[in-house]
């Protein structure tokens, strides 16, 4: 394994180390945090029980159904975008503003409209992921070389067989890095939406439980859903850098 | 006036006028009872603006954002210019950086409030770790992309470091760390924001909630206007200087 | 500590340019050598040689921006070690023009280490701008110029300190072939001009023949010299000399020798297109 790895595990070692004498000794209180074992403790304990298990699968899937709607919707916007060099120049200031815009403050009125379903969530995971695989996707599009489309038209494609067989191909490691946005997106969206808004899921849970300074239940949630977008991040960032490698780009 | 700054100013325009248009057509179609009217918000916006006891509660959030930007480009620009420049350290902690982009870090939000109680620090802190992230992670790529040659004629030109810094490496760099300025902005807004939902009485986040809980569409459209149209400015403002700067002429 | 004759401006002696392995269990590359070569003060030396033969590293040596594995490289009687040393400079391939500044401020930039005077430093620029051509265009940004204006910016900034050595790698691969002959007639001007010593770097055997006192021939890697040819043009002379019938017989003797390290060099992986 490369010396760099090694020294973040190490670091990352070292890390929840320091955590544990930190909270054994009392410096970190009780009511703040408990110490990483007990965390591990109450995790097992926690997926064992399977008494979380609905609200987890709610989330996780309602997460799911987002995130795959923002990689739908995203890249065949930026496709279309791609196209119409006007719309392209009016809408890129306003990328970056869009991060800004508080979506989730639109939870009621989408309840309104949606009912009390799942839809309002979905909806705002979707909303906040679908931006980031929009700007990825058109940055990933105008890298496409020239001389490509010029090749592709010689060999006589048609529009969708150059899109499939050259464009998205080209451009996949930046949609993939678009991916890597819409999951951690996604679930903000949905868990954000359940913390202000909800009666179940994992966001609910967590905010029950940080109401009732439930620690045991708490941390596991917390510790759950970090590990769940760093395990997609990391796959879907192995899968992103094995494609630049292929092109000499790492 | 230049060709391209005009045509930029009538597709703004244009954009801006399809923007409300859809905005007017969306609440014809769904009425009062979940949104406000263009109109209707603006007029609102000039009440809430006008009334005293609004601005206790900007100048709260105005002053946890301030600061959490404050410290999210200096610890960003920092960590960025530290791991551009070093190889090694990159690749032991880049890939930390690019996970803690990518978790949530809404989940997170209780942890800070035990940690930084109840005031205006658990804001602040929000705010930050939402910023500094995409600003380090541009400011890498952007140190790691400046072109060789640049470096190389600064080395012969004898530059001593902190020159080499200052006058070759942050120039060159400038318009994609600028870039990171941008998302970095936006995210420390609604991360100062999101900070301020749930545990606080004071602020712009605060004001926010409430509505939601009372469904005060009046506020929630007015204050969410405010914001977007603050961070737009702010937004076209950088790209702005960032134009500039690119290409001065 | 040897005798070098008054007239070697750099020497090098038995320089050997090894670089680490590029993955575990490969093998370090040996870029370049052994080497011994002498620049006499006020030459005009350039290198030919096949792709990866180590000609850009041989640049570096003599520049200071690498040093070397075996061996030593002087440059007026001093060693050079891994330290820029004052009174050379260098102009690159790629386009190097900071982007950020106008043309008169990139060419000030090269100034920045040198206590001067204002007036002098603005006399310095007025005179690296008129001798480059660039005067109209003090006030304008690279972004605006084409290709071969912006080397020239490059070339400016470099003479604005008045160097005593004239480092080019290959300053001319990324224009056309009309602007190349152009501009190796301005810079044998510059040659004249200042009388600085120029180490030329170039794939292209026409312009080596036209343009220097001497010519070294590197073989592929690792780069040794072969030969060095004495081309005895006077020193007055421009692009027209490739009517003279030497200029041929030169060409061809370059040629003659290269072929073969060419062909060598492209077999090898990597080594197709790069100095």
């Amino acid at each position: 394994m490369k010396p760099a790895a090694l020294w973040r595990i190490g670091l990352v070692i070292g890390l929840v180390a320091l955590l544990e004498v930190l909270c054994l000794a009392g410096v970190i209180d009780k009511l703040t945090m408990q110490p990483p074992h007990v965390m591990a403790m109450d995790i097992w304990r926690m997926l064992a029980s399977g008494s979380l298990n609905a609200a987890i699968a709610k989330t996780l899937g309602n997460a799911a159904i987002a995130f795959l709607l923002a990689m739908a919707i995203g890249v065949a916007a930026a496709i279309a975008i791609h196209r119409v060099k006007a719309v392209r120049e009016a809408l890129d200031p306003l990328f970056a503003t869009y991060y800004a815009i508080p979506i989730f403050a639109f939870y009621p009125l989408l309840i309104i409209l949606f009912g009390l379903g799942d839809a309002p969530e979905i909806f705002i995971g979707t909303a906040l992921g679908v931006v980031g695989v929009i700007v990825n996707t058109l940055n990933g599009l105008d890298r496409v070389p020239r001389v490509l489309m010029k090749t592709a038209r010689i060999a006589r494609f048609s529009t969708l067989e150059t899109a499939w067989r050259i464009t998205l191909p080209y451009a996949s490691p930046y949609i993939l890095s678009g991916a890597k946005l819409a999951v951690a997106y996604s679930l903000i969206g949905i868990i954000g939406a359940e913390f202000i808004m909800s009666s179940s899921g994992m966001g609910y849970e967590i905010s029950f439980a940080y109401n009732n300074f439930d620690n045991a239940t708490m941390y596991p949630l917390i510790v759950l859903v970090l590990v769940v977008a760093g395990t997609f991040n990391a796959a879907l960032g192995r899968w992103e850098k094995a494609l630049m490698a292929r092109r000499g780009l790492v | 006036m230049t060709a391209s700054s005009v045509r930029s100013l009538r597709n703004g325009a244009v954009l801006i006028l399809v923007l409300l248009a859809i905005w007017q057509g969306l609440y014809w179609m769904v009425g009062d009872v979940a949104l406000r009217s263009p109109l209707q918000t603006v007029m609102f916006t000039a009440k809430l603006l006008g009334s005293d006891s609004f601005w206790p509660h900007l100048a709260e959030t105005a002053t946890a954002f301030g600061v959490a930007l404050a410290l999210s480009v200096v610890l960003g620009l920092a960590i960025g210019f530290a791991l551009g420049t070093n190889r090694f350290a990159n690749d032991v902690f880049e890939p930390m950086l690019v996970t803690a982009y990518s978790i949530p870090k809404i989940t997170l939000y209780p942890i800070l409030l035990l940690m930084f109680g109840l005031g205006i620090s658990a804001k602040i802190a929000f705010g930050t770790i939402h910023g500094v992230i995409p600003i380090a992670l541009f400011t890498i790529s952007a140190v790691r992309n400046i072109r060789p040659v640049l470096v190389k004629t600064g080395r012969v030109m004898g530059l001593r470091p902190f020159e080499m810094v200052t006058r070759v490496l942050l120039p060159a760099a400038m318009p994609e760390i600028f870039a990171g300025l941008r998302i970095g902005f936006s995210l420390t807004l609604i991360g100062t924001l999101l900070g301020e939902m749930f545990a606080s009485q004071r602020g712009l986040g605060f004001l926010l909630m409430n509505a939601i809980g009372l469904h005060n569409i009046d506020v929630i459209m007015a204050l969410t206007f405010l914001l977007t149209l603050f961070a737009g400015a702010a937004s076209i403002l950088l790209l702005h200087m960032n134009r500039r700067l690119q290409s001065p002429a | 500590m040897n005798m070098m004759t008054n007239l070697a401006q750099v020497s090098l002696r038995g320089v050997d340019k090894i670089f680490p392995p590029p993955a575990k269990a490969a093998e370090p590359i040996h870029a370049l050598g052994p080497i011994d070569l002498e620049l006499r003060r006020g030459e005009f030396f350039s290198v030919v040689g096949p792709s990866g033969c180590g000609k850009s590293t041989l640049l570096e040596l003599i520049a200071g921006l690498s040093t070397a594995s075996r061996g030593e490289v002087a440059f007026e009687g001093r060693p050079i070690a891994g330290q820029i040393p004052d009174g050379v400079g260098v102009v690159f391939q790629e386009d190097a023009s900071f982007p950020w500044l106008s043309v008169a401020d990139n060419i000030a930039f090269g100034l920045r280490r040198m206590k001067l005077g204002k007036g002098e430093r603005e006399a310095r620029i007025e005179r690296a701008l008129a001798m480059m051509g660039l005067g109209p265009f003090a006030r304008s940004y690279p972004s605006q110029l084409s290709g071969g204006m912006r080397q020239r910016v490059c070339i400016a900034r470099t003479l604005v300190t008045e160097p005593r050595l004239i480092l080019l790698d290959e300053p001319f691969a990324a224009l056309d072939q009309q602007t190349r002959l152009l501009m190796g007639d301005e810079v044998l001007n510059l040659w004249r001009k200042t009388g600085a010593t120029i180490f030329l770097i170039t794939h292209a055997l026409d312009e080596a023949t036209m343009l220097s006192d001497r010519i070294g021939i590197m073989s592929a890697r690792p780069g040794r010299l072969i030969d060095i040819v004495e081309t005895g043009w006077p020193r007055d002379r421009d692009s027209r000399i490739v009517q003279e019938e030497r200029f041929g017989t030169i060409t061809a003797r370059l040629w003659g020798a290269l072929r073969e390290e060419s062909i060598k060099a492209i077999g090898r992986p990597g080594g197709g297109g790069q100095p």
